[in-house]
């Protein structure tokens, strides 16, 4: 009797759907999470997989020795490559391309590279215009591996206790 | 004012012509702002839901999102306006014409201050219920004309909601007339001085409470928009609108929106009344604040409490609004028309001394 009592009286002083409004008002108040993209950025963690790189060693040499195993681990087909024996005799690569169309992003070909070759860097800010070449060759690769090298060794260092 | 520019100008033009310039420029004068309420209205519905949900909102057209509306209304002047093949063409057109057509006439009778209205007509409750109900037919006519299940579902829905929900909105007002023993907008407001606890809505509380949730049933806003349920019917009546044919819809909608809050507050709320008046310090101290400051900032609460409602509540079921409407409202509004009598006759201070209808 006195629950039913109570039931009703909550029913038509419209007590819960007040409670729903004093929420969303509290709500009103509270500090806002967004984040205004192209002036604030959030936390990225160094194993982030964003464009993909080709490192060198200190003195230059390119580190890669065409094994192929990144080309038949990767999952979606995206890397072509083709070797050759180079002048010294040494195994290098002649082609090496990553379709930026097919890759997945999975950082399998870097996970599978004995020589820490290809490697995915944090850069994540680009895109392709239509028509535009979304094929990243040897030299794009290599050039974006020079580029970034500071940034791509402090993030294996900082992982490397993990591995 | 107004009688002094049609002396003016009927010294250039015959007295047809000047009367006719006079309407025109009176009709500006309230299109105008309320379209410009209108536009800034979306602004703050957009910032306020954001705001409850801890996001920031519109914030990059021109400072702090300022300029977002205008942003929006130019982009819907320059979209195409897509008449579907199998439509009928005339009635596709003419439906958002409909639709904003009484949104605009009921302004005629709603008075922004005392004395500031373009026809203080003695039938002013009757004559906006009147009009705004007409409404109905832009949204039937566009769900049909469509030729879209969508958008006849919609309009289906919608019209048997506005129709359940005018009966107990009726009701609600006929208790209002009974307490003020006027239907002139002016007059009811004025039959409400003394102070905040003069105020119709203390004799009237569940009716301020049913106008105004029948007023968001109305407008088929939030959580009674099932017209326009995006989960099931895609958008209700206007899915098949696109460009400014869409933008009228909308205009219509939210001119309502503003239209039931001024309403609520003049009916309700004492009107350009200030809160102060009869409390000895506090009067004085507030004497200064214009009659339509305390109007506007009524009917801005009003609208924040519609932006409220949405950022709170998930949409009803369509029988439980059919039940809401039928099987609760109106039982209860009925039942305090005789609660007025009773307190009518006895003529019960401050509310019914003067004014009441017994």
């Amino acid at each position: 009797m006195i629950a039913a009592l109570k039931r009703q009286l909550k029913t038509w002083t419209l007590w819960e759907l007040f409670q729903g409004l004093a929420i969303t008002g509290k709500y009103l108040f509270k500090s806002k999470i967004t984040v205004l993209y192209p002036e604030e950025k959030t936390p990225m963690s160094p194993r982030f997989r964003g464009k993909h790189a080709l490192r060198r060693y200190a003195n230059g040499e390119e580190r890669c020795i065409a094994c192929k195993l990144c080309e038949a681990v990767c999952p979606a087909n995206a890397i072509t490559i083709e070797s050759e024996a180079r002048d010294d005799g040494s195994r290098r690569t002649t082609v090496y391309d990553i379709d930026l169309f097919k890759c997945i992003y999975c950082g399998f070909c870097e996970e599978a590279c004995p020589v820490d070759a290809i490697v995915e860097t944090r850069v994540y800010e680009y895109a392709f215009e239509p028509g535009e070449i979304h094929v990243m060759n040897k030299d794009m690769l290599l050039a974006h591996g020079d580029k970034m090298e500071a940034q791509i060794a402090a993030d294996r260092a900082a992982d490397a206790k993990y591995r | 004012m107004f009688e002094s520019l049609q002396l003016f100008l009927a010294q250039w033009v015959p007295d047809s012509i000047a009367t006719v310039l006079v309407i025109l420029v009176q009709a500006a004068m309230v299109i105008v702002p309320l379209m410009l309420a209108v536009a800034y209205l979306t602004y703050a519905e957009r910032k306020v839901i954001g705001y409850m949900q801890i996001r920031l909102g519109p914030n990059r057209v021109g400072p702090g999102g300022w300029l977002q509306p205008i942003a929006d209304a130019l982009k819907l002047l320059m979209k195409e306006v897509i008449i579907p093949s199998k439509s009928n063409v005339y009635l596709f057109v003419i439906a958002p014409v409909l639709a904003i057509a009484p949104a605009i006439a009921v302004w005629a009778v709603v008075p922004f201050a005392d004395g500031v209205v373009v026809a203080d007509i003695n039938a002013g409750l009757l004559y906006i219920l009147a009009i705004s109900s007409i409404g109905v037919y832009g949204v039937v006519v566009a769900g049909w004309a469509s030729n879209s299940k969508y958008a006849f579902l919609g309009a289906l829905r919608s019209s048997a909601q506005k129709v359940s929900y005018e009966i107990a909105m009726g009701f609600a007002l006929v208790t209002v007339i009974m307490t003020a023993g006027s239907m002139n907008l002016t007059e009811i407001v004025n039959g409400q001085q003394g102070g905040m606890l003069s105020w119709y809505w203390i004799p009237l509380l569940p009716m301020f409470v049913v106008y105004f949730i029948a007023g968001v049933a109305e407008t088929n806003r939030a959580p009674f928009d099932v017209a326009e349920g995006e989960s099931e019917i895609v958008a209700g009546f206007h899915v098949d609108y696109s460009g400014m044919t869409f933008a009228v819809f909308f205009l219509a909608e939210y001119a309502m929106m503003i239209l039931i809050s001024f309403l609520t507050a003049i009916m309700f709320m004492g009107g350009w009344l200030s809160p102060f008046e009869g409390i000895p310090g506090l009067e004085t101290l507030f004497s200064f604040v214009p009659a339509f400051v305390w109007i506007a900032l009524k009917v801005s609460f009003l609208l924040f409490v519609f932006l409220w409602f949405r950022a709170t509540f998930p949409r009803y079921r369509y029988d439980q609004i059919m039940r809401l409407g039928w099987k609760i409202f109106i039982p209860l509004t009925i039942l305090w028309v005789f609660v007025v009598g009773v307190m009518a006759y006895f003529k019960v201070a401050p509310w019914f001394v003067n004014g009441g209808v017994a």
